[in-house]
């Protein structure tokens, strides 16, 4: 009935590890991620790549992981949400800054907005509050009004060492 | 210092920054199958057949259910009297996108394969899919037993009817106004799920759901087995926004599938399963007349809502017109009101609460009444509203909508007031009609909205007619024997911080650090009882439980610290972690040895016992509690395209005391964004036949960062007689006063244009306000 599924080696750098994985060749990111890595920060909010909420890096670029076949990142390296703390939970700034400005409520699409903050500032330290907006269009928040969110951001550009001071 | 108004960081953030919360989807026990719906692919017709067999035979399917497999469970919980939903589609379907049979695999992607060799018959059905088809006549029925497509609906009292249209006879003017309320999706980021794990212990199941007991009560009665072997745990919760108060087939089909296979069954929507199975929101028509005089006092109101309530009303549906016209009155003191509702079933997703239930469509109408009297009467409509408010003085106000109606508090012209004082009203006037005089620039628009709102649904009777247990709510109290401190409740937060909020209540009351304090919820394992999170009731219900618990609490405390420091009680104060004696600060035992003494019996007098230190309550409040808010919005419209720019949006709320203001802002701005998505973008559309047009994230407008409008505040505090925080609940605030600041700011701005237009219906779109805009000769074409 059902037809095999092809399924594929790939090597993909997790967080700073080497992952080799044997998966159907159907298989998102996403799903890489969540259901055989059990990295489940990365969340699933749509089917049309609208909501963001799976947003990680792709060697060091935000990529919606429900857009992105497992295959394809082979060879690559993905950040996500786990990375972003120190060991010992210490936020980074972008982290402190949804904390200190409130910056989400039920969580669920922050981990992709993370992300897309991450990648925002990587190429752009000093965002006017604009490009903050434009740069996270991609990424959806339906309980924020998205005001704090901007001001999260705002606060990691001023708070590039987090809460640590400033070096 | 008191934590109660203290700008407080969340206790809940860590987990949900670093990938470490809990959600549904997240949980993968061992064994555990994956279910997926046959969603119906018409709107109204008649299953002649649904073959399974060749999904059975799929590698991998466990099994497949329809209706004839399932014939003996019960229809869904929350159906009103007479028009009981079957747990899968029977005989016919009612709404495109009603599951039909589900399929069980040992995976998702299998489960979802096979779906497409379920081969279902269909004999179609003439489609009823708006209100205006459905109350014609001859429409087709959607539920062919109750002989209409209008089963129920509620006033005006004839009596009223009576005497309101006598007022309308005698008075000076009157105008009319049709609105239509758009249907919204709610749309939470998480979609809905769950886990069913059906043991030899019993049943447990892990739900996106705003009020766990609710569910787990409704379990028991469904399947018929005993409270006691039943768990319901809502993990972290992805929002809500009150679409996760509904009893959706998947919690009870799971339950059912994991009971018959012997293994744990999980069932996540997809976003296209979301949009056309989780429940949708407003859908209202209202017809409404206003009789005034020539200084712009309302006389009287006459109000005739419809309520779509789609293919399968839920009790929610019912009540949610029964709140629009209890709410009628807006802030105003309007002597005479008629008001009533119709619900109407159609074949299109059914509707319950979304974010303010009935409340958005109540303020929207009134304020969009008093701009239309305001422009009759050639008065400002700020003035306007000034006229015509309730005044403080006037508290309680009994509403001349119904006699449950009491206002408690408010001060709704300080709130004007506020607003006209950060926009500088008579500046941004000025500045605005000199805009508009230049026909190069984008003509601008300025919209109020005073709005108030019904909240802290607390009192006895109130939602036990939603099939609640109790309109109570529960909070229990402990303390450990370090003197730290866990607190269960009944409400299930998705959002809105519930931890925090309640430890910094407790703090103030127990005197024990913040850090120290932990709130849990959520589970119905280890929370006493609860009812759960709706209706902007949690602080002003369950934080008064919390903080009487902790008082209660306290005061137990001060006679073990007492009896250790041999001192009166009653000169006895609590901070700091520590009692000591009023005046004699050096003598103070710390709340870590009170604690240790409260479980050692022979330390402690013998009549107070091990483990005193505990209290539970049940809390009921006196009154619902009335938030209000006065909210201005500035538009800009672009004279060639019609688009609508939202320049500045401000809100001024008066939700009484704040417990935290950066948890109550949050809540006005994600509210706020919500109504102003409604007023500009969103609308669940339907076409004739009853297929959905916007069933995707595609096509279905929820705004992002780019969209909205940055959020200014503003706040007056009128603390409610209601609870003894003075609190009256926020969270549904913002999508309250939002839709009508927007559209009437568009309307003010299209009006200064030179449209003479009285209305433009939500979302308002670059298409109507082009169309607008053309038909009034203020744009002379728009391309060939």
């Amino acid at each position: 009935m059902s037809t095999a599924q092809t399924m594929v080696n790939v090597t993909i750098n997790v967080n700073g590890s080497d992952r080799n994985e044997v998966v159907a060749a159907r298989t998102l990111l996403v799903h890489l991620l969540r259901e055989k890595l059990r990295l489940t920060g990365t969340h699933i909010g749509c089917d049309t790549s609208n909501c963001g909420a799976c947003t990680v890096l792709l060697d060091g670029h935000a990529v919606k992981s429900c857009t992105v076949l497992a295959v394809q990142a082979d060879g690559c390296a993905v950040r996500t949400v786990e990375s972003l703390a120190a060991p010992d939970g210490t936020l980074d700034a972008v982290q402190e800054g949804f904390r200190q400005e409130h910056g989400l409520q039920c969580g669920y699409c922050t981990p992709g907005m993370l992300m897309a903050v991450t990648s925002l500032l990587t190429d752009n330290s000093t965002p006017s509050d604009h490009e903050i907006r434009e740069a996270l269009e991609g990424n959806l928040c339906r309980c924020t009004g998205y005001e704090m969110i901007v001001r999260s951001v705002r606060w990691a550009v001023d708070h590039p060492n987090g809460l640590e001071a400033p070096a | 210092m008191s934590l109660v108004g203290a700008r407080v960081l969340r206790k809940e953030d860590p987990n949900l920054l670093t990938g470490r919360g809990r959600f549904v989807d997240d949980l993968a026990p061992a064994g555990c199958l994956h279910m997926q719906f046959v969603r119906s692919l018409e709107a109204h017709a008649r299953i002649v057949s649904v073959d399974t067999s060749e999904a059975e035979a799929v590698d991998g399917v466990l099994a497949v259910f329809s209706i004839r497999d399932l014939a003996d469970l019960p229809t869904l919980p929350s159906s009103p009297e007479g028009m009981g939903r079957p747990i899968l589609a029977k005989d016919k379907v009612v709404f495109a996108g009603e599951p039909v049979a589900v399929v069980v695999a040992e995976d998702r992607a299998t489960a979802e394969d096979a779906t497409e060799r379920v081969v279902v018959d269909y004999a179609p059905l003439p489609v009823a899919a708006s209100i205006e088809v459905a109350l014609a006549e001859g429409a087709p029925l959607v539920k062919e037993e109750l002989g209409t497509n209008s089963p129920f609906g509620m006033g005006p009292d004839a009596a009223v009817a009576a005497e309101t249209d006598a007022v309308f006879a005698a008075a000076p003017h009157s105008r009319s106004l049709h609105l239509v309320n758009q249907r919204c999706v709610p749309t939470p980021i998480e979609a809905q799920g769950c886990v069913a794990d059906w043991g030899p212990d019993g049943l447990t199941v892990w739900a996106t759901f705003q009020a766990p007991h609710h569910l787990r009560n409704k379990l028991v009665d469904f399947f018929g087995i005993p409270a006691h072997s039943v768990r319901v745990i809502a993990p972290d919760v992805g929002g809500g926004f009150g679409s996760k108060i509904v009893f959706s087939p998947e919690y009870f089909l799971a339950a059912e599938a994991s009971r018959r296979l012997g293994r744990p069954v999980k069932f996540m929507q997809s976003r296209s399963d979301a949009m056309v199975l989780t429940t949708h929101g407003r859908d209202q028509i209202h017809d409404v007349d206003v009789a005034f005089d020539d200084e712009a006092h309302v006389l009287a109101l006459r109000l005739r809502v419809i309520q779509n309530v789609g293919g399968h009303p839920d009790a929610t549906a019912m009540g949610l017109g029964v709140l629009t016209t209890w709410m009628a009155s807006g802030c105003y003191r309007i002597p005479s009101i008629a008001a009533g509702f119709q619900v109407c079933l159609t074949n299109t997703t059914p509707v319950a609460a979304y974010r303010g239930a009935g409340r958005p469509e109540a303020a929207y109408m009134i304020e969009r009444v008093m701009d239309l009297v305001a422009d009759a009467t050639g008065v400002d409509p700020a003035e306007v509203r000034y006229r015509n408010f309730i005044q403080p003085d006037d508290m309680p106000y009994p509403s001349a909508t119904n006699e449950a109606v009491v206002y408690d508090s408010g001060n709704y012209p300080a709130a004007l007031q506020e607003l006209q004082r950060l926009i500088d009203y008579d500046a941004l006037v000025a500045e605005i009609a000199e805009n508009n005089a230049d026909p190069s620039k984008p003509l601008k628009g300025l919209g109020l909205s005073c709005w108030v709102e019904i909240a802290g649904f607390g009192p006895n009777g109130s939602l036990e007619g939603f099939g609640h247990l109790g309109s109570w709510e529960s909070a229990n109290v402990r303390i450990q024997p370090d003197g730290s401190v866990i607190i269960a409740v009944g409400t299930s937060p998705h959002g809105q911080g519930h931890e925090t909020t309640f430890a910094q209540i407790a703090a103030d009351e127990l005197g024990v650090d913040f850090d120290k304090i932990t709130v849990r919820h959520g589970d119905t394992a280890t929370v006493q009882q609860g009812i759960g999170t709706m209706g902007s009731r949690a602080v002003p219900v369950c934080g008064e439980g919390v903080k009487n618990s902790s008082a209660a609490v306290r005061e137990k405390a001060k006679l073990i610290a007492a009896h250790l420091l041999e001192a009166n009680p009653d000169d006895l104060e609590v901070g700091d972690d520590a009692f000591s004696v009023r005046g004699t600060p050096s003598r103070s035992v710390s709340w870590r040895d009170v604690a240790w003494a409260s479980f050692q019996p022979l330390e402690i007098p013998e009549e107070i016992g091990a483990g005193s230190l505990e209290d539970t309550r049940f809390q009921t409040v006196p009154n619902f509690s009335y938030p209000s808010g006065a909210y201005g919005c500035v538009v800009s419209i672009d004279r060639v395209t019609g688009e609508v720019t939202v320049d500045r949006y401000v809100c001024v709320d008066d939700c009484g005391v704040v417990i935290n203001p950066l948890l109550a802002e949050g809540q006005v701005h994600g509210g706020a964004a919500q109504g102003i998505a409604q007023a500009l973008y969103e609308q669940m559309t339907y076409d004739e036949n009853g297929q959905p047009l916007t069933a995707t994230l595609v096509d279905y407008l929820v705004p992002s960062a780019a969209d909205l409008p940055h959020l200014e505040s503003g706040r007056v505090v009128t603390p409610t007689p209601v609870n003894t925080l003075g609190a009256q609940g926020i969270g549904e605030s913002g999508s309250v006063g939002a839709p009508p600041a927007v559209v009437n700011a568009v309307v003010d701005a299209l009006r200064a244009g030179g449209a003479d237009i009285d209305h433009i219906d939500m979302p308002v779109t670059p298409e109507k306000v082009w169309s607008v805009l053309r038909e009034h000769g203020i744009i002379a074409g728009g391309g060939s």
